[in-house]
């Protein structure tokens, strides 16, 4: 007996007396015998519930959390107590994908608050019911310019995009047989002039830029759109959601796709996952999206419900042909940014970027005042910013994390580059007492 | 209870909020010194709730949701077994919650040894040399998977290869993942037993032939018992097998996917580790191979360094499928459950839930038709009930099932069938339940015969009733600011 197999002695008994076999071991009969597993598996002992609490506990005894000046992908916002205590209900917990909207109004529900808000937040026009993480959300909306442009096989990408979403990016591109090229940075932003060289062939079919870049700066992208849609091209921007709420959004910079991680509106570090994707379009591109979509419609007797629609789209119809094989999403947190959303609403999101660019700007001058450091592009940023360091920078990001700070994320490709974050949480007296740490290097 | 139909958007008012920040001491810092051109022109335009407003609103959509603590939710192939509230409490634990992923290798230790054991004990239950945890669902598990495939064949040089084989009851993702991977699809077909037709496989072998996708018990809940041989032909012409893990709860305890002969393959959490399903997400799709194609998983790599665990990204790797490590949060939630079973209890899991499957098969094929008899593993497949006169279509029997309070089968799949039901227990239900599922659908047996409008009509005590779909997709309304009143 155990306590997630209800089944006694006597059920056993009589449910293999219906079926008509004599043992347990009948029901795998069919089985060849030289592949069955006879053995017992090389695992741990079955361990009780506190066994359990205390393994976890050892394991998280070897972790050190810090106090986080890091971005790179992973904000460390403030998240509301209601969140995690909402979405633990096991009416959305323990439901999957909402095959049965009479039974699924909850999901389907929250799904379509999702994709109003994510609307709101971007600017776009339609949206889906959530992507895995950013990255894949990027390389999805690569896969959606190839197979709008239907003739053209290239995509373009920005230098300054996150070198995490190009990696995913790259990895889709080189087995779906997509050919990708990047347009170079200038002084820490996208060379527009470069782009518009490489859209001249009239063989690209969509270019991807991303705001805020991977140093933190907020790009103009000032006749951007007008230069892609020129030469038929889609436009597609990744961008910071939280940030939306206060920057000029990819809708009102001309995006045909938004695209990026959800993150950053209040869900939990948590090593990098679960977060959830997203990808919003233009409306004449929503048969293109990939995903779970939810439409708003009526029942038989006339009530407003929710309900998946545009499923030819999707692999459990489609198959080969469809828009993408995804099928599991992360639906459970599009909740949780819904709710924060909801929470947050339009004065709260605008007050984290406010006080997120406060703490910021006075950490990065207290850097500067210091001596050590200088700025790398002097570009308009809001919570991440690239610092140059003399200092030897493995060392002091090695002795800040001994004093219980990370002390923001080293930038690939050089070996004296810092990028910084500060959100809304990090106190001035926290931020002080990173700076007379780094005062006393060297 | 009164049905609540209200948008949050709906119960909006100017001037309410719901949190409450920190007062910030930064001085003379504002947004307003940005340029103007960089700014957001008209504010996004979120809802304006107090805490209480979105907690009401949150608690009140809730019920009307259905979940595996609901009822019932014999969804084929999804697996849905109970979700164990340890799991939930371990996840939850902040010495890993706050743990940013950019983090220096020695400030993450316990994290990672949880990553390493966990990639450990799924090689050891499926007979592979080892995983990779950062796929974010099954999917993508197979998309990566399909990577790893043309990985090997690339590094190889054996550059011909660009087609995968797909046995025609396969699960949509499979030929959509190969698709992605830019493999062409050759399908091969089923017998009339269900199982794939190995005389047809043999002649759609050749040195073009990346692999072949399977699923075993395959979607209509059958063993490919000829799975040695499809292994031997297939590696026989070069190629590799694949193994969608979907299917993978009957054989806990019983059979090993690298012992069948399959070189990769993919694992749900959701399914077999009994994370919770979130309404669609997010799972966990980790992906195992043997040891000839280690050197190609993606990156980032776990590895394990005398008692020191280090991240890596080998050279020859496919390059990176996840923006950091995958959902790790499931991954806790997964190993909390294996670590509960132990090696005791989860060679149990399989035979457990092959019971309750046959259970009910045996139980109601004199209702309902069912097109391969035999002895199923943890699903089974009915094409509609028995008595096709009465009119009632497989999707009356779903809708029907709803007012009795489950959660209708996995319905019109697989496609062999024009009136498919696929229904699997878990083993995680008890007899009491199954035969109150039984009666239920024994009772909608007799009822499509005695009153086939009132089935048709179904259901008729849920929260809402039957839908128009049609309207929903020639005139999407997709956002609030779309709907009209």
């Amino acid at each position: 007996m155990y306590k997630y197999f209800p089944h006694t002695e006597s059920d056993i008994a009589e449910m293999l007396e219906r079926i008509g076999v004599a043992s347990l071991d009948d029901l795998y009969a069919e089985i060849p015998e030289s592949i069955r597993f006879d053995k017992d598996y090389n695992l741990k002992k079955s361990m009780s519930e506190d066994e359990v609490r205390n393994y976890f506990k050892e394991l998280g005894n070897l972790n050190h959390p810090l106090t986080v000046f890091a971005g790179g992908g992973a904000y460390d916002h403030y998240s509301p107590s209601v969140i995690g205590q909402l979405i633990a209900r096991s009416e959305y917990l323990t439901a999957y994908t909402p095959y049965q909207p009479e039974i699924s109004q909850g999901t389907l529900q929250y799904i379509f608050e999702f994709q109003s808000m994510m609307c709101e937040l971007t600017g776009m026009e339609c949206c889906n019911a959530s992507m895995y993480d950013g990255a894949t959300a990027t390389a999805e909306a690569m896969l959606m310019a190839i197979a709008h442009a239907k003739k053209r096989n290239k995509v373009i990408i920005s230098r300054t995009v996150s070198e995490r979403v190009i990696a995913v990016v790259e990895t889709y591109a080189r087995f779906h047989g997509v050919t990708l090229d990047y347009i170079p940075e200038n002084d820490g932003v996208t060379d527009k002039a470069a782009m518009e060289q490489m859209l001249e062939a009239n063989d690209v079919a969509g270019v991807i830029v991303s705001t805020p870049n991977r140093y933190g700066i907020i790009e103009d992208f000032t006749g951007f759109a007008e230069s892609t849609h020129a030469h038929k091209t889609l436009f597609i921007v990744n961008a910071d959601p939280s940030a939306m709420a206060v920057l000029k959004t990819p809708g009102e910079w001309g995006a045909d796709i938004a695209c990026g991680d959800g993150q950053s509106l209040g869900m939990p570090l948590n090593f990098g996952g679960p977060y959830v994707g997203y990808l919003a379009a233009s409306r004449d591109l929503v048969r293109k999206l990939p995903g779970r979509i939810v439409g708003a419609t009526k029942d038989v007797d006339g009530k407003r419900a929710f309900v998946l629609t545009l499923q030819a789209r999707e692999q459990h119809i489609r198959r080969q042909k469809a828009n993408s094989n995804i099928c599991s999403n992360q639906s459970l947190m599009a909740l949780y940014v819904t709710i924060y959303m909801a929470l947050m609403g339009k004065r709260g999101l605008q007050e984290v970027n406010e006080k997120s660019y406060a703490g910021a700007h006075y950490l990065c001058d207290k850097l500067l005042a210091t001596g050590k450091f200088s700025l790398c592009f002097d570009k308009p940023f809001l919570k991440e910013f690239a610092v140059r360091t003399t200092l030897n920078r493995e060392t002091l990001m090695k002795h800040l994390e001994e004093k219980g700070f990370l002390a923001g994320i080293p930038v690939e490709g050089t070996d004296d580059t810092i990028l910084f974050c500060v959100t809304e949480k990090r106190t001035r007296e926290e931020i002080d007492n990173l700076v007379s740490l780094i005062e006393q290097e060297g | 209870m009164k049905y609540y139909n209200k948008l949050i958007f709906e119960i909006s008012k100017p001037g309410r909020v719901g949190y409450s920040l920190p007062q910030s001491d930064f001085g003379n810092y504002s947004l307003a010194d940005l340029p103007q051109t960089l700014r957001r022109e008209t504010p996004a335009e979120l809802p304006e709730v107090s805490e209480l407003d979105v907690v009401r609103h949150y608690t009140n959509v809730s019920n009307k949701n259905f979940g595996v603590e609901t009822g019932f939710y014999p969804l084929g192939s999804c697996t849905m077994k109970y979700n164990p509230k340890i799991n939930e409490e371990m996840a939850a634990m902040p010495a890993f919650t706050t743990l940013h992923p950019r983090q220096s290798e020695e400030s993450v230790q316990g994290a990672l040894r949880l990553y390493y054991e966990l990639a450990q004990a799924l090689a050891e239950i499926s007979g592979l040399a080892e995983f990779t945890l950062n796929p974010f669902a099954g999917a993508h598990g197979e998309l990566t998977g399909l990577m790893l495939m043309r990985q090997y064949h690339i590094k190889r040089g054996d550059l011909k290869r660009t087609k995968v084989i797909v046995p025609d009851s396969a699960h949509g993702t499979n030929p959509a993942s190969a698709a992605v991977c830019g493999l062409e699809i050759v399908e091969v077909p089923s017998t009339p037993e269900g199982t794939i037709d190995v005389a047809k496989l043999e002649p759609l072998l050749d040195d073009t032939i990346a692999g072949i996708m399977m699923t075993n018990p395959n979607t209509l809940g059958i063993f490919e018992k000829e799975i040695p041989q499809i292994a031997k032909l297939v590696h026989g012409c070069g190629g590799l097998l694949y193994y969608d893990g979907a299917n993978l709860n009957p054989l806990l305890g019983r059979c090993r996917p690298g012992d069948m002969g399959f070189d990769i393959m993919h694992i749900n959490l959701h399914k077999t580790f009994s994370t919770p399903h979130g309404g669609g997400g997010p799972g966990s799709g980790p992906v195992g191979v043997a040891a000839a194609l280690v050197d190609y998983l993606p990156r980032p790599r776990v590895v394990k360094h005398g008692d020191r665990y280090a991240v890596e990204g080998g050279a020859d790797s496919l390059g990176s499928v996840s923006g950091f490590f995958g959902n790790f949060g499931v991954m806790m939630r997964a190993y909390a459950y294996i670590l509960s079973l132990g090696k005791e209890q989860i060679k149990h899991v399989g035979e457990l839930a092959t019971l309750n499957a046959n259970y009910v098969k045996e139980s109601l094929k004199d209702c309902y038709y069912l097109p391969i008899e035999g002895i199923c593993k943890h699903e089974f497949v009915f094409d509609g009930l028995l008595d096709k006169s009465t009119g009632v279509t497989t999707l009356d029997v779903a809708k029907r099932l709803l007012d009795y309070g489950y959660h209708a089968p996995t319905i019109y799949f697989p496609l062999l069938f024009h009136q498919s039901i696929m229904i699997e227990p878990t083993e995680t239900e008890s007899k009491e339940t199954l035969d109150e599922f039984i009666e239920a659908m024994r009772t909608v047996a007799r009822e499509a015969i005695d009153d086939p409008e009132m089935v048709k009509s179904a259901p008729h005590v849920t929260p809402v009733r039957r839908l128009d779909e049609t309207t929903a997709a020639k005139n999407p309304i997709l956002r609030f600011k779309d709907l009209n009143y």
